[in-house]
């Protein structure tokens, strides 16, 4: 079974954070990437084109009903919760989660139960534990969760509360998590490859496994 | 704040589909809602939600308590129902309105409105209250209907929280508009009770956009924020009755995050301001 879907959630010092992200995915990535940052509700199409400036990847606001497609980064709404559904992406007005709307647990939940193993949650940088609860849940069917390593992210509150929540997940800088995807990305490409002969192409394997590797802790 | 209702891992994906499709389906045929088509996830969240209140293991347990007990359904009624909204909600929306919509409203010598989904009314003293400052509410009826009697019965009362009303203030002026906006209020019973001659014009009713029919033409049709918690099979099927509930060169908003794009009905409309507001052109 391959990824087939990112999600990431951040709130404080995110912009910084996700445009590095971005910046770090390999040449021809392939994957959907869902981008949930906490914001004020005025600061929309601004955090679209700031993160647009830094990655070849199209970057769009979501729209009710959205489709998931290939490399494609979808920004979370302020005012609304983005549920992922297989294939795309659902919004509600329902209350704020512990304060939060977008909720980056209601996402990553509903990554967890639509795509299963198939999903890869990263948590960084912010002032509150909102993603910890859905980053365990990737975890527990199966998926990869990566956090960014507190000591660097400009508030550690999330990243810590993410690792107390899923202990087991891979610690990496914010430069390091683009390889650190396309790492896992290839391996599983490469497990998989015989099953996979008789399949259309998945489009092209990631490049990655050149540079250094992340510093993965557990 | 009480956790996340959640089904627990051990619980299969697919069986846990099924009986949320067996419970929609009992409650459908037992008791006439039809959810069957709504957003799965957000349903299945709701669902799941009830299921912890109750105390309850799984989904199958929830047919069978809602089945036999009308008030057990009655609690799932309102956790399924999210009436989250606004007094001006989104103000470039009533901006573009103003400016935009108005103008060829002006043209008609009688203007019927239909707000599909306006929950506890805030959207629909907001239309009044533009429509008066345009002195067009005078030939006006808005039609406001909800699948939710509950919350149409605070929308007739038209009383708001007084909390708020520095962020609709705010909104209102954003929106363009016209006058002091405490003039269209006065504190009461421990709310911001609205001037009754907002509605005047406006019939409150109970409607089910998944299972009624049309009752009337319209020139404009509101359904904002509603359309989201529907699959998108169920979106086209409303789209169409919005298509035929509308007058040629009828007006169809739309919720600042919902578009045409995903029904079969975008070739029918026109897009006439950056809002998500349309104008039907064949
Ligand atoms: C989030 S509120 C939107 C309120 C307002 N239009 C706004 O944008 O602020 C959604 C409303 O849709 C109503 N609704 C849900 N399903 C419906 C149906 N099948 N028919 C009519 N109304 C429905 C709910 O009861 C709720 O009041």
């Amino acid at each position: 079974m391959a990824y087939e879907l990112v999600v990431i959630g951040t709130s404080w010092g995110g912009l910084h954070a996700l445009r590095k992200v971005l910046s770090g995915l390999p040449a021809g990535f392939d994957l959907p990437v869902v981008v949930v940052q906490h914001r004020h509700r005025d600061s929309d199409h601004l955090l679209v084109s700031l993160l647009q400036d830094h990655t070849p990847l199209r970057v769009c606001e979501v729209e009710d009903k959205s489709e998931l497609a290939p490399g494609d980064v979808y920004v979370a709404p302020a005012e609304y919760h983005v549920l992922v559904e297989p294939g795309h992406l659902s919004l509600s007005t329902e209350e704020p989660i512990r304060f939060s709307r977008p909720s980056i647990d209601v996402t990553f939940e509903s990554a967890a139960d639509a795509y299963g193993a198939r999903t890869i949650g990263i948590v960084m940088t912010g002032a509150n534990d909102d993603g910890a609860r859905g980053l365990r849940r990737i975890a527990d069917r199966g998926g990869a969760a990566i956090v960014q390593d507190p000591s660097t992210a400009e508030s550690a509150v999330m990243p810590t509360a993410a690792l107390r929540m899923v202990p087991e997940a891979k610690v990496a800088k914010v430069e390091e998590i683009g390889k650190l995807i396309a790492r896992l990305q290839a391996r599983q490409k490469a497990a998989k490859r015989p099953a996979l002969a008789s399949e259309p192409s998945r489009g092209k394997p990631a490049a990655g496994g050149d540079g250094a590797p992340p510093r993965e802790t557990r | 704040m009480h956790k996340v209702a959640q089904p627990p891992l051990a619980y299969d994906t697919q069986l846990e589909q099924l009986e949320i499709e067996l419970l929609l389906e009992a409650i459908f045929r037992h008791y006439g809602f039809d959810f069957r088509s709504y957003a799965f996830s957000s349903i299945r969240r709701r669902i799941w939600k009830r299921i912890s209140a109750e105390g309850l293991p799984n989904v199958t347990s929830l047919q069978e308590r809602v089945l036999h007990d009308p008030q057990v359904m009655e609690r799932l009624l309102l956790d399924l129902s999210i009436n989250v909204t606004a007094m001006f909600r989104d103000p470039g929306f009533y901006r573009a309105f103003r400016e935009q919509v108005i103008p060829l409203l002006r043209t008609y010598p009688f203007i019927r409105v239909w707000h599909a989904g306006c929950s506890t009314g805030e959207e629909v003293y907001s239309m009044a209250i533009l429509l008066e400052e345009e002195g067009l509410l005078q030939r006006s009826r808005l039609y406001a209907t909800d699948i939710n009697e509950v919350v149409l019965q605070q929308a007739r009362a038209g009383i708001f929280p007084l909390e708020r009303m520095q962020e609709y203030t705010e909104n209102y002026i954003k929106a363009g508009g016209k006058r002091a906006f405490s003039e269209y209020y006065v504190a009461k019973y421990d709310g911001a009770l609205f001037n009754p001659s907002l509605t005047e014009h406006v019939v409150f009713s109970q409607h089910n956009l998944v299972t009624d029919r049309s009752f009337s033409e319209f020139n404009v049709i509101l359904c904002r924020n509603v359309l989201i918690y529907f699959d998108r099979s169920l979106q086209t099927r409303v789209h169409r009755l919005f298509y035929d509930s509308l007058v040629n060169f009828g007006i169809l908003g739309l919720g600042s995050k919902e578009s045409l794009r995903f029904s079969q009905y975008e070739d029918c409309y026109e897009q006439i301001a950056s809002e998500k507001i349309y104008r039907k052109v064949r």
